[in-house]
């Protein structure tokens, strides 16, 4: 500790017009763990191409490496200094081997040299053991799972000599207890010397592992703190320059029932799950990925059929043989995959938002008017403060953020009384998260029936007046947040 | 198309104002070889040529506007030519037949039982493709090796001829100095443009091919608009068996086959994305027009019709590689 692994002062980057990064500096000690936050484009990739040889950075630099200091470096000189980055989509080869993955780096090297399954199952043996983990070196990487795959790319890396890692967004998309699992590899890594770096998302893990945290903000430095005293809140306002409130609802705000679930089961999803919605509720629905959150909303929106149970909307039972008898009976469902299932991302943001409205547009029959499809989006754009240049432009063009309100704005158009929110924040900024819940109160506030879909104990926790915590399939536990912490929820959750 | 990203919100229709790129670039094309033809072939701009022009034009425009639709679902129909064919057999067959008594009634009713042929065939495939979920590639490529069995089998290889006269007036009739074959075409295409940008249907019918999973997931009875894509599809396929029938004054199974690749080639050389979401019938039609251009002209001056479709083959290389670096940029 205390010993300087790189040090980078006046880092900039000009693309075009726009100033990337703006005079950062940047350090990073020997067998530190340290956090690198910021929204979404605030240079935080840029910054790491340009320490790993990527970029070339504008002139004024000064990149110093404990004994030498240099103006430049390029890819190569930064693999040689052991600097090494492990993208999100971790760049292995999913029909290999783990170990064949693990020593690829040879095979690029020495590409002349017969290719020895035998070494290789070796060489990777002695690295998993060393750091003690838990991989087949005879699995193909593809059977594995991705916190698995995030294992073989860290021992890809840790065998090409890497002394100080980069890692982006590895937890985005592990299960709970997979974070930790990396988590305290993360730890045992630093102890053995390597510097780390984490480029993450997820304020509460940064916070809980690394020892000082680097926030950037529209290109520039915001400053490096000790993580020590550090609270959520404080991180979010640094990070998005927002004082942003961290506090449940303040009361319950229920009205009359409108959706009742009564022993709803679905075979081999979810099993005897009673609930009753009421108008201006939030009702958060929580519990670990695979617990059932999605498969109920799934039911209630009709895309798949109870097997037994019954679903009652406003004291009538409801039978849905689809989705569209679900939008008829106003039922609303934002789904959990915007890039696949939420929004049809290559086409225009006019379609995406008038397309569950198509038969009240069209009239008289057969006349859809281009006129009244933009008139409506005009309105959704508006009434939901979406940052839209041309809404004939592909919705594939618009930020996470903005591209979740027109996924909001497409099922709001259909004027739903009950609205499920399937993990509305997903790759959403943090200051444009604030955003969106301020937007989900509001519907509430309005008298909408809500229900919220997240993994994210401090989502539920800010938003619901009422939380359900499924676990395999079933309700495990109700929770009423405005009564408990943070962080006794999560534990519910994780339990 | 990286200009759009600074243009204004445009006030024109919805999706008829975005793609001014490729009906700008198709108008060019069409001048382009119209002027260089005129300089380069004699008689070319003569009226008879032009006649000549529209008389051949809508056989294989009425075919790619059939492949069109299901190439802007995310498919294709490979069984359009034999489908033509089915259903001329079906007019000729109840022309000289069935309704050969009841005089010149019977011509409306043949033509409306062979376009019902085309419609069923269509329907089919629309049925298999969205129940069975197999690729519509496989499933029309089985309906057109099957029509074709059908068609072999009924006609035992051979032909029927002899229409009534009506079908002449129609095949080689003009009206205001427009060929009628011509007026069919330009009639239809009119109308797929309406159902494209007018109608929910055609709205679906973009949005399921970017993304069917999506599409359902918003509502929309994905089943039911991919039946229509395919049942239009084979309406338009019959309607082109018809203009065949009328102009040749005969029907034979097979006939027009050699169109089948090269209405896939006018649909992506008018745009149209090979995966799907994205393609209009304005570039088509006018990129149709600039094909027909190139053979007519190399006709006048004496080159062999194949070569001809050899340089058919050439353009479409060349237009999308200078299109290349426009999709990149998008």
């Amino acid at each position: 500790m205390g010993d300087i692994a790189i040090r980078a002062r006046h880092v900039s980057k000009i693309f075009g017009q726009s100033r990337v990064l703006d005079d950062v500096e940047f350090e990073l000690r020997r067998g530190e763990v340290l956090c690198l936050a910021g929204e979404n484009g605030c240079g935080k990739s840029t910054l790491i191409k340009i320490i790993n040889g990527v970029y070339t950075p504008e002139e004024g630099v000064e990149l110093s490496f404990g004994d030498e200091t240099l103006s430049a470096i390029s890819p190569i000189e930064a693999r040689n200094r052991g600097i090494h980055v492990i993208w999100q989509d971790l760049a292995l080869f999913p029909h290999l081997t783990v170990a064949e993955n693990i020593v690829f780096d040879d095979y690029v090297a020495k590409p002349w040299r017969p290719i020895s399954y035998k070494d290789a199952l070796t060489q990777s043996r002695e690295i998993i053991q060393q750091f003690g983990l838990d991989l087949d070196p005879m699995a193909r990487v593809e059977d594995l799972s991705i916190a698995h795959r995030q294992l073989v790319a860290i021992c890809r890396v840790l065998r090409a000599g890497a002394s100080i890692i980069f890692m982006d967004e590895p937890t985005a998309s592990l299960t709970y207890k997979e974070v930790q699992t990396l988590l305290g590899i993360t730890r045992s890594l630093a102890a053995k010397g390597i510097s780390i770096v984490l480029v993450s998302h997820r304020l509460v893990e940064v916070l809980e592992v690394c020892q000082r945290v680097t926030v950037l903000r529209n290109g520039k430095l915001v400053g490096t703190y000790p993580t020590e005293g550090m609270t959520q809140a404080r991180l979010s306002t640094l990070m998005t320059g927002l004082e942003l409130e961290f506090t449940p609802r303040a009361e319950t705000h229920k009205g009359a029932p409108v959706l009742e679930l009564k022993n709803l089961s679905r075979e081999g999803e979810f099993e005897n799950v009673s609930f009753t919605l009421h108008r201006g509720e939030i009702l958060g629905l929580t519990g670990l990925l695979g617990a059932g959150r999605t498969e109920i909303a799934h039911t209630i929106f009709g895309m798949t059929q109870p097997t037994s149970g019954q679903l009652l909307k406003e004291g009538q039972p409801l039978t849905l043989n689809s989705n569209r008898d679900a939008v008829h009976h106003r039922i609303a469902y934002l789904s959990e995959d915007r890039l696949n299932l939420g929004l049809v991302q290559n086409q225009s943001i006019n379609m995406n938002t008038a397309v569950t409205v198509l038969p009240r547009l069209e009239k008289p029959r057969f006349f859809l008017s281009p006129q009244r499809i933009k008139a409506l989006t005009v309105h959704w754009i508006e009434q939901l403060k979406t940052k839209v240049s041309d809404a004939e432009l592909a919705v594939s063009s618009l930020s996470g953020g903005n591209q979740q309100r027109i996924a909001l704005a497409k099922w709001l158009a259909t004027e739903p009384e009950v609205l499920i929110l399937d993990c509305p924040t997903i790759g959403v900024d943090v200051g444009a998260k604030a955003g969106i819940f301020d937007i989900i109160r509001n519907l509430a506030d309005q008298g909408m029936a809500i229900i919220l879909i997240s993994d994210e104990a401090g989502e539920i926790w800010m938003n619901a007046d009422r939380a359900l915590v499924l676990r395999d399939g079933r309700i495990y536990s109700e929770v009423i947040p405005a009564e408990t912490t943070e962080e006794a929820l999560e534990a519910i959750i994780n339990a | 198309m990286n200009k759009r990203l600074n243009k204004q919100p445009s006030t024109a229709g919805l999706r008829l104002g975005g793609d001014t790129l490729e009906v700008a670039a198709m108008t060019a094309l069409l001048i382009g070889s119209i002027g260089l033809f005129s300089l380069l072939a004699p008689g070319f701009l003569t009226a008879t040529n032009f006649g000549s022009m529209s008389m051949q034009l809508p056989e294989l425009g009425l075919l790619s506007l059939a492949m069109l639709l299901p190439i802007i679902s995310g498919g294709l129909n490979l069984s359009v030519t034999f489908t033509a064919n089915i259903a001329g057999l079906m007019t000729a067959w109840l022309v000289q037949g069935l309704l050969a008594g009841m005089g010149i009634l019977s011509v409306p009713m043949a033509i409306i039982a062979g376009l019902a042929v085309g419609a069923a065939a269509g329907f089919l495939i629309g049925v298999i493709v969205a129940y069975v979920g197999a690729h519509p590639i496989l499933v029309s490529l089985g309906a057109m090796i099957f029509l074709q069995g059908v068609g072999e089998f009924l006609t035992r290889g051979g032909g029927m001829s002899g229409m009534p006269e009506v079908f002449q007036t129609i095949g080689s009739g003009s009206f205001l100095g427009i060929p009628i074959p011509m007026l069919i075409f330009l009639a239809a295409a009119a109308g797929l443009i309406y159902i494209m940008h007018f109608t929910r249907t055609g709205f679906s019918i973009y949005m399921l091919g970017s993304n069917p999973r999506a599409t359902e997931y918003s509502g929309i009875n994905v089943k039911r608009v991919l039946i229509t894509v395919y049942t239009i599809s084979g309406i338009l396929a019959g309607l082109a068996g018809m203009v065949m029938l009328a102009r040749f004054n005969s029907v034979r199974v097979g006939h027009g086959e050699s169109y089948l690749l090269i209405t896939v080639l006018a649909c992506f050389l008018a745009g149209a994305n090979p995966f799907g979401g994205f393609g209009r019938v304005l570039p088509l039609v006018l990129g149709l027009m600039s094909l027909q251009v190139i053979a007519s002209g190399m006709n006048l001056m004496g080159a062999s019709q194949h070569l001809a479709t050899a340089v058919w083959g050439a353009f479409l290389i060349i237009v999308m590689a200078l299109r290349m670096p426009f999709i990149k940029q998008s």
